[in-house]
């Protein structure tokens, strides 16, 4: 007799979970090496505690009752409930804090997508230093799990969250009619970016300033083609890449970051520096991550933040495949 | 014709980059704006029944138009073409939307029996109109951000025969010169969207093979152009 679960939920059986075991032990030996140590927190928390991390609150999709008719909600990351942890627990404690995790969250998926309800996601998070040298070290670390995990080709986008919302400023554009523009640049929908840049009374050339800049990805050269676009906001912005990506070629862990002055994640929390991680094998992000120098202070202590987060199924697809192509090849 | 291999942060291109290319209405221009792109559609306008058509630097992959999306979005295929009706009902699918091509040019409009009331009469009598549609989520959008209330029927054939026998009130439809609508009998009432050829990416091949698909953007922009 077949007894349903939820779509976008699923049984692991053990063929899968021994790889699944295998690459979680990997990248957490690699998150200890750096001195990141394993935390687990709860599944399910105070719905109100979520929602001081995110200002959206409907980033959390099942919410429900307890007992006492309290409000109740699954977390939909690990970023908000160690933003708590470290609030609660090691507010007097001596920075920087390094904090890793291997652990299923919860998302609404859109029926018929194939999205995942309950996802397992292996990450880090860093309390403490700020930019440039705080997001060097986590680079670093993504770097190294990307390596345990076998993905030699792998890449790390790196943008910045905050040029378009400082170039907006600049251009005069404020309140309501940044949120379709911005939305846009979220999507990457060139198409529909031109329209509402010109619907808010942006002049032709800044347009195209603004899509053009949207389109620069690569390497540090991309940062000198920018600044040639000019425009504070983009000076400010490059100044901060410049110097995240110099920080990282004397580390010596540039080689697989890609500089992405399009890069804009619709998480609520990112301010800076912000993080996507792409495999040639697989047409989907891997994960991502960034700064939230903002986010510690929701929680009521001011400290800078950054992380990243894998999605571990998907690493697991990506090493499959990648596995499949080492042997066509060789 | 040449094409730079993306030198972009140490990745490897795999094989030729596979662009997605709807059969149907936006076939022909599709292959035209192809050529003037520099790409060789020869093999493609043979009569062969192939679906894949390797080349050097890009591999063409036919399709239905709607389709387009789903390959794009899973990395199938790393760039593709189809219309903007076709994103618009699958505004989900997450693409990156990166040129308007500019042919294809249609109207997607709700349409109406000429002379007929029906429409009107059914929302104000009936507060709901039923309006039959191949567009079922794009024409939801619609009556929803102009507060009204539709029961939307969603059909696969032709559209225009759902009034004529009294499935719906009215349709919401793509048209392009206007003469299916009248040789039913029927006229637009309103406009909703414009629509045309879309060039699309997956968002990590857009990352990943950048001087590729960068290069064959500018290639179809000024072939879009002249």
């Amino acid at each position: 007799m077949i007894h349903p679960i939820p779509p976008g939920t699923r049984d692991i059986l053990p063929d899968e979970m021994r790889e699944l075991r295998r690459l979680h032990l990997e990248l957490i030996a690699v998150f200890e090496r750096y001195g990141y140590g394993e935390v687990a927190t709860p599944a399910i928390e105070y719905d109100e505690v979520l929602a001081r991390g995110d200002g959206r609150t409907a980033d959390s999709a099942y919410r429900f009752f307890d007992e006492r008719g309290d409000l109740l909600a699954l977390r939909s990351d690990m970023t908000v409930p160690i933003a708590r942890l470290v609030a609660s627990r090691f507010a007097d404690a001596e920075e920087p804090l390094r904090f890793c995790y291997l652990a299923n969250a919860f998302r609404a998926v859109r029926p018929q997508r194939g999205q995942m309800r309950e996802f397992a996601q292996a990450g880090v998070e860093l309390i403490g230093i700020p930019a440039p040298d705080g997001t060097v070290e986590v680079i670093e670390v993504l770097g190294a799990a990307l390596d345990a995990a076998g993905l030699d080709r792998a890449v790390i986008g790196l943008g910045d969250a905050d040029l378009y919302r400082q170039l907006l400023s600049e251009l005069g554009v404020e309140g309501e009619a940044r949120e379709p523009i911005l939305e846009r640049l979220a999507m990457h929908d060139l198409v529909g970016l031109e329209t509402e840049l010109s619907q808010a009374g942006i002049g032709a050339e800044q347009v195209d300033t603004c899509l053009a800049l949207s389109q620069l990805r690569g390497g540090s050269e991309v940062l000198d083609q920018a600044r040639e676009l000019g425009g504070e906001a983009v000076e400010r912005s490059t100044a901060r890449l410049g110097n995240t990506f110099e920080a990282l070629e004397s580390r010596g862990v540039a080689e697989r970051v890609q500089v992405d002055l399009g890069l804009l994640r619709d998480l609520g929390y990112y301010s800076g520096a912000i993080l996507e991680v792409y495999d040639p094998a697989l047409g989907h992000v891997l994960g991502g991550g960034g700064r939230y120098d903002e986010l510690l202070r929701r929680f009521g202590i001011d400290l800078p933040a950054a992380g990243f987060a894998l999605y571990l199924e998907r690493v697991h697809v990506a090493q499959m495949e990648e596995e499949s192509r080492r042997r066509g090849s060789g | 014709m040449t094409v730079e291999v993306a030198g972009n942060a140490g990745a490897i291109p795999d094989g030729p980059l596979k662009l997605a290319v709807p059969r149907g209405a936006l076939f022909e221009e599709t292959l035209d704006a192809l050529e003037r792109a520099g790409i060789d559609t020869a093999a493609v306008r043979g009569a062969s029944r192939a679906l894949i058509f390797p080349g050097k630097a890009i591999a063409l992959v036919t399709m239905r138009p709607s389709d387009v999306p789903t390959y794009v979005e899973a990395g199938a295929a790393d760039v593709g073409i189809t219309g903007k009706d076709v994103l618009l009902e699958q505004s989900d699918r997450m693409v990156y939307e990166l040129l308007d091509l500019g042919y294809g040019r249609c109207r997607m409009v709700l349409a109406g029996r000429r002379g007929d009331e029906r429409l009107g009469e059914s929302q104000r009598r009936l507060g709901m109109m039923r309006i039959a549609t191949k567009y079922p989520r794009v024409a939801e959008r619609h009556f929803e951000s102009t507060g009204r209330q539709v029961e939307t029927i969603e059909v696969k054939g032709s559209v225009e025969l759902a009034p004529l026998i009294g499935l719906a009130d009215g349709i919401v439809d793509l048209v392009a010169t206007g003469r299916t609508l009248e040789e039913n009998d029927l006229e637009v009432r309103e406009e909703i969207v414009e629509c045309s050829a879309r060039f699309v990416a997956n968002r990590v091949a857009h990352k990943l093979r950048a001087a590729e698909i960068d290069e064959l953007m500018g290639r179809l922009r000024e072939g879009a152009e002249t």
